[in-house]
């Protein structure tokens, strides 16, 4: 209790130190990303690595000046936040910048503002806010409900602009769910969903049926003596076919004809590597020519000479994996690992279940960030435009993130103090 | 701390097994698989072939014959093109909007991103006012490359021409060649290609992604230079091509001079001929079918693949084989009663009753009778059985290069025919035939095919009393002016030396006494020797035929000239024969103008090709009949 005036000693180093790091990775990798040979020059505040700077300069000012606030605020708020980015949400929808598509940007002065990033932290906040409040069980259908309004919410707003990689962000928030006590079946309808749902994309929606109905009977077999195993086999399969026939019509019937093209590309049921599949295509390979030590700073030749898109962005990690090969990327998500277990540490070694369930919220944001952002540029899940944390290039999500990651910090710092 | 704290341990074990997944795709992608390498090359690397210019060829004067000429290829870039004036544009190449949208499409199938041919070989003119407006036209440029230009429109079969190459060509090539490439197809331009085309170099360019140069690859440390072709200096004479060329048009037929002291063709005329200009540009491949549709097929190389029973001039070969066998000699005398009877009933018949004749008189007055005799002796009366005689003979005949390929340095050339003893073994169903059976190869008709080159080259072998060097077109290769070692060597004929001055008396006769058969066609100051031949056409009229060689000392030039369908040889074959060799020794000609006009205003073609498509049919039917049938005329 000594040191609870002490702010910065108790700040945990080891997370600021690895933001940092990220950050700076981010930086030299944006500006490898948009080097010119040409006309090469260190620092232009026009360009985007010289913007990243000022960026990356005051996200770290503002994550400080969270650490100044009173601990309180941001619990006494969360409704405030949630209240006010609900509200730009809507905003957007209406006054927004449409980019690429997507009606997700507010215009203020030079600067675009994109709600759907600070949504991330004021959707954390007041569902911890909701599920640290004393009576709540999460096993309650009604506890449920309550959490998935405030989880689902931002995301149906976000889907409108439509972003749909922001919006899949949100799922992530079920870890969050599951720690404080929702049924592991939950998890596993998750997992169950996603197989069901490639495999149906992928082959005959009957095929698939078919092996659901044989793997059911042969776990009927088995479990024939237990009468609760056969209720759960039974609901399960229920399930998968109510599942599969609804995706089957989504997929046919709903999805746009671009998403579906995006799915297909990455499921291999096309092979179009100058149409739809260019990015994956490209991605992969200014990645995959990397080899084990990368071709060097400013050498790589596919990020150089433009044949990624969106490179500085949400792409920026092939400039990792060409510049700096197998070594630099397993670096980089050895940092990002390293960060999401000390996260997930530092939550549960806080005393108020606000703090842990926030934390909670802040590893599992980053989690599907860096999953998704880096699995898609290697092929494994289809191409979503989220950025990659801490190195993608923008103002928007670096600031996000920083909030993010700096109210867990400022909780933890005050972990030791009366809630 | 509540009662889910072990699930602490779930959400992690989900981060680090979700860590180790990325980490195990990375790693195949990065480590274990070389595809993305490769790619990674592909995209950004653009070898740009560096054309060499193909090898020039000379006459043997260093007058250019063929040389390069810039064009101008119109490019374009699908995905750089923003919209603009189609109708201008259109105008300005000259095409229309339908030819545009095709030719655009055609280039965005190709690929969007890389630069394809819009438009092939472009004029000057055009290319100028284009050049002009380009930049009303992004996306496209134009890009230069060299072709084929023929300044004198001549010697069109001597120097071939060039195309691209096809699959085939481009597998065998092991590399060399790449789709759009040229390499020679026939002539010159095929037997030298790998001296004429040069080496390839490469430019090893860095591109972006739209395609867009940033400059050389590794600093130009792969890069190679283009080596230039070797230029060519050919045997060939063009004033005298030239001419030969004007003599022969509107006749079918052949001229070949050789320099007898070298084998070196002076003139190669294949007529009729095309320009070979027509084989260049835009139209190429209109002409091309044009030309190979043509009734009288100009895309034959009649010098080296038209083969014809070379009549009377045959009676030369035979003269010196009889006297190297020792059989005859310049004082035997045979009596000619206007023909020579063989076998029991057989009769050739003679032009004119000689009475008693000599050897040179036979040469001057072509006497059937006297080769009949001749021919029997040496096939009859030669101490062995008539099929070894005939072996003998033949073997003697073939050493003047009759019945194989000389081995001329241009493709296609054909072997001729010259029967074996097993021919007429086989046609007469036992091997007891005699002179009486083949006497038509005594004046030359019959079973016997030879090509103009071959005739030019046995009068090479007469001016050089007894040998030849293999007769070729290219006399220096290169700066270092190489020479093939094979066109070094000389070749015998087997005939002794002396055995050629009666012949030459009696050749000289021919064109040089008011009695000869050529006496029309003499040239003031030169001694030419010669020998009037026709040769017999069951398809039409009879082929005429004169081969000579001048001066009569030291000569410089041997000539044998084939005009299809035009009669007697002295009629129309010698006066060009004597033209061509003024032309050559003195460069000048003497003869009046009205002289030259007849030869060249005449129009020898047969009728129509309706005509000759009949003939043809009646030919074959012609082919079957006996040799001794066939034996009717000569001079």
């Amino acid at each position: 209790m000594n040191n609870q005036r002490s702010l910065f000693f108790n700040v945990d180093w080891f997370i600021i130190l690895t933001y940092l790091t990220l950050c700076i990775i981010g930086w030299f990798n944006i500006h490898a990303a948009v080097y010119d040979p040409m006309n090469p020059s260190i620092i232009d505040l026009d360009t985007n690595y010289g913007k990243q700077l000022i960026f990356i300069i005051s996200a770290f000012i503002i994550g400080f000046a969270i650490l100044l606030f009173d601990n309180k605020f941001f619990n006494t708020f969360s409704p405030v936040f949630y209240g006010i980015t609900i509200l730009l949400l809507i905003l957007v929808l209406i006054i927004g910048r449409n980019v690429g598509g997507n009606q997700a940007w507010i215009p203020i002065g030079s600067f675009r503002l994109q709600p759907s990033e600070f949504a991330k932290f004021a959707t954390c906040l007041l569902l911890a806010r909701y599920l640290s409040s004393g009576t709540i069980k999460v096993q309650e259908f009604r506890t449920q409900i309550t959490a998935a309004f405030i989880i689902l919410l931002p995301t149906a707003l976000i889907l409108l602009q439509p972003d749909a990689g922001s919006a899949l962000t949100f799922s992530s928030l079920i870890l969050v769910l599951y720690r404080e006590g929702l049924s592991g079946y939950f998890l596993v309808i998750e997992g169950l969903s996603i197989v069901l749902f490639v495999l149906t994309v992928l082959y005959n929606k009957y095929v698939v049926l078919v092996g659901v109905i044989a793997l059911a009977a042969t776990l009927i077999y088995f479990y024939r003596k237990s009468r609760k195993s056969l209720t759960i086999i039974g609901s399960g399969f229920l399930f998968s076919v109510l599942f599969i026939f609804s995706v089957d019509f989504a997929y046919n019937k709903i999805l746009k004809p671009h998403q579906k093209n995006r799915i297909d590309v990455i499921l291999g049921k096309v092979n179009d590597p100058r149409g739809i599949g260019y990015n994956l295509n490209q991605s992969k390979i200014a990645i995959g020519s990397g080899g084990l030590w990368g071709k060097g700073y400013l050498q790589g030749t596919q990020t150089k000479y433009d044949f990624v898109p969106e490179q500085s962005t949400d792409f920026i990690f092939c400039t990792v994996g060409e510049e700096w090969g197998f070594a630099g990327c397993f670096l980089v998500i050895s940092l990002y690992l390293f960060l999401l277990i000390r996260i997930v540490n530092i939550a549960e070694r806080q005393r108020s279940s606000f703090a842990r369930i926030y934390g909670y919220g802040v590893a599992s944001i980053l989690f599907f960030h860096v999953f998704i952002n880096i699995g898609m540029t290697i092929g494994l899940i289809p191409v979503i435009g989220i950025p990659l944390p801490f190195l993608s290039y923008g103002g928007s999500s670096l600031w996000s993130f920083t909030i993010l990651l700096f109210i867990l910090l400022k909780f933890d710092s005050n972990r030791m103090g009366i809630i | 701390m509540n009662s889910f704290f072990a699930r602490k341990f779930v959400v992690q074990g989900i981060f680090i097994a979700i860590t180790i997944i990325l980490l195990m795709r990375l790693f195949y992608i990065q480590v274990i698989s070389d595809e993305y390498i490769l790619s990674a090359e592909n995209n950004v690397i653009r070898r740009l072939p560096i054309y060499p210019a193909r090898g020039v060829i000379l006459d043997r004067n260093e007058n250019i014959l063929v040389q390069n000429e810039p064009v101008y290829d119109l490019m374009v870039i699908p995905r750089e093109v923003k919209p603009f004036d189609t109708i201008e544009f259109c105008n300005l190449i000259g095409i229309d909007k339908k030819g545009f949208d095709r030719r655009f499409k055609k280039a965005r199938s190709y690929s969007p991103y890389k630069a394809s041919i819009f438009e092939k070989q472009l004029s000057v003119q055009i290319y100028a006012s284009f050049q002009e407006k380009l930049s009303n036209f992004p996306g496209f440029f134009v890009q230069n490359r060299t072709v084929r230009r023929y300044p004198d429109s001549i010697a069109a079969h001597f120097l071939g021409y060039i195309g691209e190459v096809n699959q085939k060509v481009i597998e065998n090539s092991k590399g060399f060649y790449s789709q759009g490439d040229y390499h020679g197809i026939t002539g010159i331009e095929k037997s030298y290609e790998e001296l004429l085309r040069g080496q390839r170099g490469v430019q090893n360019l860095m591109v972006d992604a739209l395609n867009r140069p940033k400059g050389n690859y590794a600093d130009g440390k792969y890069d190679t230079v283009a080596v230039a072709g070797e230029h060519m200096i050919s045997s060939l004479d063009k004033d005298l091509q030239k001419l030969g060329e004007q003599l022969m048009k509107n006749k079918i037929g052949s001229i070949v001079a050789i320099e007898p002291s070298t084998g070196e063709i002076l003139s190669f005329v294949s007529s009729p001929g095309y320009d070979p200009n027509l084989m260049v540009g835009r139209q190429r491949g209109n002409n091309y079918m044009a030309l190979l549709n043509d009734t009288y097929k100009p895309m034959f190389v009649r010098p080296i693949q038209a083969e014809y029973p070379p009549g009377s001039i045959f009676k030369v070969v035979n003269a010196l084989v009889a006297q190297q066998f020792g059989l005859i000699n310049e004082n035997t005398y045979f009596f000619c009663p206007g023909g020579y009877r063989y076998g029991r009933q057989g009769f050739m018949g003679c032009t004119h009753v000689h009475g008693s004749i000599g050897l040179k008189g036979s040469i001057t007055e072509s006497c059937n009778t006297y080769y009949g005799y001749t021919y029997a002796r040496m096939i009859d009366q030669a101490g062995m059985r008539p099929v070894n005689a005939y072996k003998k003979w033949r073997a003697a005949v073939s050493a003047f290069g009759i019945g194989t390929a000389l081995g001329i340095d241009l493709p296609g050339e054909r072997n001729g025919l010259l029967p074996t003893s097993d021919f007429y073994t086989k046609r007469f169903k036992n091997d007891r035939w005699g002179s009486a059976f083949t006497i038509s190869l005594s004046i030359g008709q019959g079973e016997l095919g030879i090509t103009p080159l071959q005739m030019a080259n046995v009068m090479a072998i007469v001016a050089n009393r007894g040998f030849f060097y293999k007769p070729h077109l290219i006399k220096a290769i290169g700066d270092e002016n190489v020479i093939k070692e094979e066109f070094l060597k000389k070749n015998s004929a087997g005939i002794d030396p002396a055995y050629f001055d009666v012949i030459i008396d009696g050749m000289s006769a021919v064109v040089n006494q008011p009695s000869g058969t050529a006496w029309y066609s003499r040239i003031p100051e030169i001694e030419m020797c010669g020998k009037t031949g026709t040769v017999q056409n069951p398809h039409g009229k009879d082929h005429s035929v004169f081969v000579a060689f001048a001066p009569r000392e030291n000569p410089k030039i041997a000539i044998a000239v084939v005009v299809e369908n035009a009669g007697f040889g002295a009629t129309w074959s010698a006066p060009i024969a004597s033209l061509m060799v003024e032309k050559y020794i003195n460069k000048k000609i003497s003869r009046p103008k009205a002289y030259m006009d007849r030869l060249i205003d005449a129009n020898l073609l047969p009728g129509s090709a309706k005509v000759i498509r009949k003939q043809d049919s009646d030919s074959t039917r012609n082919k079957t009949v006996l040799t001794e049938a066939r034996v009717k005329s000569n001079e």
